[in-house]
């Protein structure tokens, strides 16, 4: 059974459809790569996922409950966002926070989580990641790839049911790509449920078991991995794959 | 400079140190706190553009920042009376100066609050925070340091700026200056004594903003 499934899901923005009709289905295991050239709607699919963007129309099951994408109320919310973490392009962390506290926020304020157990919980996050020893920092005091994996870290601290990744390495000086691969990789391996949203083509082939390919608000192709790299059946999927290669 | 002119001097001083204390520092405090409110309140509803109270936010700061201060003095303490509105003197001056320096300090706590980064707002969201308390935790703290610079500037021209209360019969150290010199006829040596006080005072709060500014300007030692 799937741990999320989406229904044709719909978006437009200022007349414009940016979302023309999405369905997807996410098994608990899953580490799905989304592809796709600039402007074919990934992020706002993940934003619409948590309701960080309000989509226009469809429907998602999530661990057996059905939500409106449209309609929703604010429990509806809590409980998504409950089961959900999402990592930002540009980590986004709260920069007025140490490391620690950009964890443990949202356990005491969002999940009103005892202090003491809050801390231990974000040190555990923390450690995963390999920034435990960091967690008194700033984080203007960190690299983009460290921020990143604190970034992370803030997410994994309350266990949640899915990852939804959004180009987590696309501002990062290529040097420290590889850090922050090699956590997601560990997640991944760990069994961790992930949506990444990616312009690495090796983590795609490598890491994620199933690859979603889209284009101007549709997905074109979805396909295992190691299926969709050898012989993509869109004309699309292949020009893409040609020009990512090309580069 | 002859011994009487010195003697003025020296008399006058602790009676505009004394007004000083008693009306210009408090009423200066009580308008700044006024306007503090004012503005966060007033920053916060354009911020989160709410309908209906964004356009009388908008209104107020239009009207305030196109009308002088002075005007607005005499209109609150000359001109309610005849609507039967009475006020004393040293509330309609809280409340003038409040409201006036509330609308310039809301355009800036506004323009604060938009500089520190939207995506914040959604991390904050995605961690199951409410706005209240995502204002509280992020946003807020981030924009008070960024408006401090401008904050502690309007702060520094309040100081200076309660001198008009004077106009509306508030016994303050300028006020205080015009009634010695009433006696004494000695204005240029009264004025520049009561200037010097205002200078030494700013001065003062200048350099506490410096100091406040070095403490407050990173999180964490670096930009
Ligand atoms: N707030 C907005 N207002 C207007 N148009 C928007 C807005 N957000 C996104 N769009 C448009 O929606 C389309 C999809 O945007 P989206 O950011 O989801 O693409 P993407 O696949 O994530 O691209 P990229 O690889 O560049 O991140 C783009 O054409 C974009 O211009
Ligand atoms: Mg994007």
């Amino acid at each position: 059974m799937s741990l999320l499934e989406v229904v044709d899901l719909r978006k437009s923005i200022d007349g414009t459809e940016i979302l023309k009709g999405i369905d997807l289905s996410i098994i608990k295991g899953d580490v799905a790569a989304v592809l796709g050239p600039s402007g074919a709607g990934k992020t706002t699919l993940l934003k619409c996922l948590n309701y960080l963007e309000k989509a226009d129309s469809g429907y998602m099951k999530f661990e057996g409950e059905t939500f409106g994408m449209n309609r929703i109320t604010r429990e509806q919310i809590a409980f998504v966002r409950r089961k959900t973490a999402f990592v930002f392009q540009n980590y986004n962390l709260f920069l007025n926070k140490t490391v620690l506290a950009n964890v443990t926020l949202g356990l005491t304020a969002g999940l009103k989580m005892k202090k003491d157990a809050a801390v231990k919980t974000a040190m555990e996050a923390l450690d995963r990641v390999g920034m435990a020893d960091r967690a008194d920092s700033y984080p203007n005091q960190l690299s983009g790839g460290q921020q990143q994996r604190v970034a992370i870290a803030r997410g994994l601290a309350s266990d949640p049911e899915i990852i939804f990744f959004d180009e987590p390495t696309s501002a990062l000086d290529p040097e420290l790509i590889g850090e922050v691969l090699a956590v997601i990789k560990k997640l991944a391996d760990e069994g961790r449920t992930m949506i990444v949203v990616t312009h690495e083509m090796d983590f795609a082939k490598n890491v994620s078991n199933r690859v979603i390919f889209m284009d101007e608000g549709r997905i074109i192709e979805e396909a295992v991995s190691e299926k969709f790299f050898a012989n993509p059946k869109e004309q699309r999927s292949r020009d893409f794959i040609n020009s990512i290669i090309a580069k | 400079m002859d011994d009487r002119l010195i003697q003025i001097i020296i008399d006058a001083f602790p009676q505009l140190l004394q007004a000083f204390f008693a009306t210009t520092v408090p009423l200066t405090i009580l308008s700044f706190i006024l306007a503090g409110v004012i503005s966060v309140v007033a920053a916060m509803i354009l911020y989160a553009n709410v309908p209906v109270l964004k356009t009388i936010c908008r209104f107020y700061i239009w009207v305030i920042r196109g009308t002088p201060l002075l005007v607005q003095l005499y209109l609150v303490f000359f001109g309610l009376p005849s609507l039967d509105i009475y006020i004393d003197a040293f509330p309609a001056a809280v409340l003038v100066f409040g409201l006036n320096e509330g609308a310039y300090m809301a355009e800036s706590m506004r323009a604060a609050l938009e500089s520190v980064p939207k995506g914040q707002l959604e991390a904050g969201y995605c961690v199951r925070l409410n706005y209240i308390q995502i204002m509280w935790h992020i946003v807020l703290p981030q924009a008070y340091r960024i408006a401090f610079p401008s904050l502690s500037n309007s702060l520094i021209s309040m100081l200076k700026g309660t001198s008009l209360a004077a106009s509306i019969t508030v016994m303050d150290m300028f006020r205080q200056g015009q009634v010695i010199n009433g006696r004494v006829y000695e204005s240029l040596a009264l004025y520049s004594e009561v200037a010097v006080i205002y200078l030494a005072f700013c001065t003062l709060l200048t350099w506490l903003q410096h100091l406040g500014e070095k403490k407050l300007s990173t999180y964490g030692g670096v930009r």
